[in-house]
């Protein structure tokens, strides 16, 4: 065995590690030990990835000295590894770009505690990535849920603790439908491992038997996981849970959290369910059908807000709806859309949460439009930053978003049917409703304020020395990489997809 | 129907899930939220627990030399339970926490009342 086969095993547990050595650790000890670790796993599963790539098949870790079925086991093929990589860099990123405000937002006491909660949301996701057990699923999904709460929380100001309380509930009501999904496929199937799972579940499809409890099963797991990463008409939380958290905790929840809870959905259809099934088939339609409700209804939302953090949330409503809008449209071409999103956005709207936050930063923290208006001439890299994620959104080309965009109109119109003329429909006005409300922040932040001294208090000059920068500009190279070169990581999507059953 | 008698354990345990679900979905009261969704956690614990008992079976801890699978229980449920039970109680503590300190700021728990509250204090801004 490799020894780079125990990468994807120590990626979760040195998160884990760090989560306990951060909560006896002083406050700027703890931020610079995550980071290092942050970093350190992006070098893992960046490793993890090209290994995987170039030996062209999935490894398998046994954990407890059995064999599976009777071991608990993680799997990591090219797909798992470039999820990996994508949260490990987007955690990292959104940890140093808004270390500027946790270090206001959050009390002294408390920031080795945040760091706490940054490893274990960071070892929660790496889990997600690699395991191949519903179960242990089941617990990280809880793990991610808890932390994403903490993180949310531990700011004490406004309404942070609504906003919490609602976040969890939503979430526990998707935990509860995900665990008694996890339960049934066990008691139909007799296996938590998925390869498992899918022998049973193919056997039970191509006999017929137990059709309606499969069918059901799978409509629980994936309304779980739906609910949980905020799918239309669940999306409700998103403003004021978004809108209320420190930058990096937005950043990461709005990132890479709610990309976990899809990543894992789109395992367990791929590996447990198996794509071809025809409960999956009935699934994936009534996933489409919110996804593209939830579309058109986030981008009109975001419209209609007059706050520009509340704005940024009602749109991850409407990318949110992308994402499953491209796992209802199924096949490889849609997955494809849809992970591709899923990495599109985990970089963009952390750019636009910390962007904005400097932009706000330089209005008087206000988040109002009318405050924010000439806000890119107070602090000109937050407005670069702010415009290119803005632009990513809206579908401009070599940025991001358009290629998602591309993706997504190919996996329409190879269906054929009146499918492909509703999602291109969809393609086609979302695209607009985006460029109203992206554009629209554009140019108000670019045209100078009317007021004769615009807030001459914010000084442009940290701007130079912040890790915020940094930040930013790895977010830009990224949106930038999956803009120019969508066709390199279309074909390590799709050499992962075809290794990921 | 027939089927129903039968599995009544799975059928009592599919009613508290969807009793508890219904109470955490609709109710305004943090605490009662708190107390359907430990409702709705039990439903699937017991639900799992039927499931690993098997009738005219022995305990799954090998004894006289019997090595033969077929005369013993899955321990794998309960195992599966134990965990659920420790991520029900860490979820419960931290939505305790939540609503102390949401008692604390707006001296109620009602969640409608406190979300109008916090709309006239304009705290979304």
């Amino acid at each position: 065995m490799s020894f780079i086969e125990n990468l994807p095993f120590l990626s979760v547990v040195v998160f884990l590690f760090a989560a306990v050595v951060c909560s006896v650790l002083k406050p700027r000890a703890a931020r610079a030990f995550t980071a290092a670790v942050e970093a350190l796993v992006v070098v893992f599963s960046a490793l993890t990835l090209f290994y995987t790539y170039t030996v062209g098949e999935p490894f398998r870790y046994n954990m407890g000295h059995f064999d599976a079925p009777w071991s608990n086991q993680l799997r990591a093929g090219v797909l798992d590894a470039l999820a990996a990589l994508a949260f490990s860099s987007v955690l990292l990123l959104s940890h140093i770009g808004g270390i500027r405000y946790a270090k206001i937002d959050i009390e002294q006491k408390k920031q080795n505690s945040y760091c706490t909660l940054l490893n274990l949301i960071g070892a929660a996701l790496m889990a997600l990535s690699y395991t191949n057990d519903l179960f242990t699923g089941y617990v990280f999904l809880e793990i991610l849920t808890l932390s994403s709460c903490g993180i949310l929380v531990i700011r004490r100001q406004g309404r942070t603790t609504l906003a919490a309380a609602r976040y969890m509930v939503i979430n526990l009501l998707g935990s509860g439908l995900f665990l008694l999904g996890v339960t049934l496929f066990y008691g139909t199937t007799g296996h938590l491992l998925m390869e498992y799972i899918k022998v049973g579940v193919e056997n039970l499809d191509a006999t017929g038997e137990y059709s309606i409890p499969l069918t059901v099963t799978i409509g629980l797991v994936s309304a779980g996981l739906a609910i949980k990463s905020g799918l239309f008409p669940f999306h409700t939380w998103m403003p004021d849970t978004y809108g209320t958290a420190t930058p990096t905790s937005s950043a990461i929840l709005s990132g890479i959290v709610s990309k976990g809870y899809i990543f894992l959905l789109i395992k367990i259809m791929y590996r447990v369910v198996g794509t071809g099934t025809a409960a999956m088939t009935a699934a994936c339609h009534i996933l489409y059908v919110f996804g593209m409700i939830g579309i058109v209804m986030g981008s009109f939302w975001a419209i209609k807000s007059k706050y520009l953090n509340r704005m940024i949330a009602y749109s991850s409503a409407a990318q949110i709806g992308y994402i499953f809008v491209g796992i209802g449209l199924g096949g490889d071409a849609g997955f494809r859309a849809a992970i591709f999103q899923v990495l599109a956005h985990a970089f963009t709207k952390p750019l636009l949460f910390i962007a904005g936050a400097r932009l706000s930063e330089a209005s008087g923290d206000s988040q109002a439009f009318s405050a924010l208006q000439g806000s890119a001439h107070r602090s000109r890299a937050a407005g670069a930053a702010f415009a290119i994620g803005a632009m990513s959104m809206v579908g401009i080309p070599t940025l991001a978003g358009f290629s998602t965009k591309l993706y997504f109109a190919i996996a329409a119109v190879e269906h054929g049917t009146l499918v492909d003329l509703a999602t291109l429909a969809v393609l086609a006005v979302s695209t607009l409703l985006n460029a109203l409300y992206f554009i629209r922040t554009v140019i108000r932040i670019y045209t100078p304020s009317p007021a004769p001294e615009p807030l001459p208090t914010f000084e442009p000059s940290p701007d130079k020395h912040d890790p915020g920068l940094a930040a930013a500009v790895g977010f830009a190279a990224g949106i930038l990489f999956l803009g120019i070169f969508p066709g390199t990581v279309s074909s390590l999507i799709l050499t992962g997809l075809s290794m990921f059953g | 129907m027939g089927n129903l008698i039968y599995n009544y354990e799975e059928a009592v345990a599919l009613i508290l899930f969807s009793v508890g679900f219904v109470t955490l979905l609709f109710h305004r009261n943090m605490i009662r939220k708190l107390i359907g969704m430990n409702i709705m956690d039990s439903g699937i614990y017991l639900f799992l627990a039927s499931m690993g008992y098997i009738y005219d079976r022995r305990a799954p801890i090998v004894e006289g030399g019997d090595t033969n699978p077929v005369n013993y229980i899955n321990p794998v449920p309960a195992s599966l339970v134990l965990t659920g039970i420790v991520v029900s109680v860490s979820v419960t503590a931290v939505m305790l926490s939540l609503a102390v300190r949401l008692y604390e700021r707006y001296h109620t728990l009602n969640l409608d009342e406190i979300y109008a509250m916090s709309r006239r204090r304009s705290e979304h801004r």
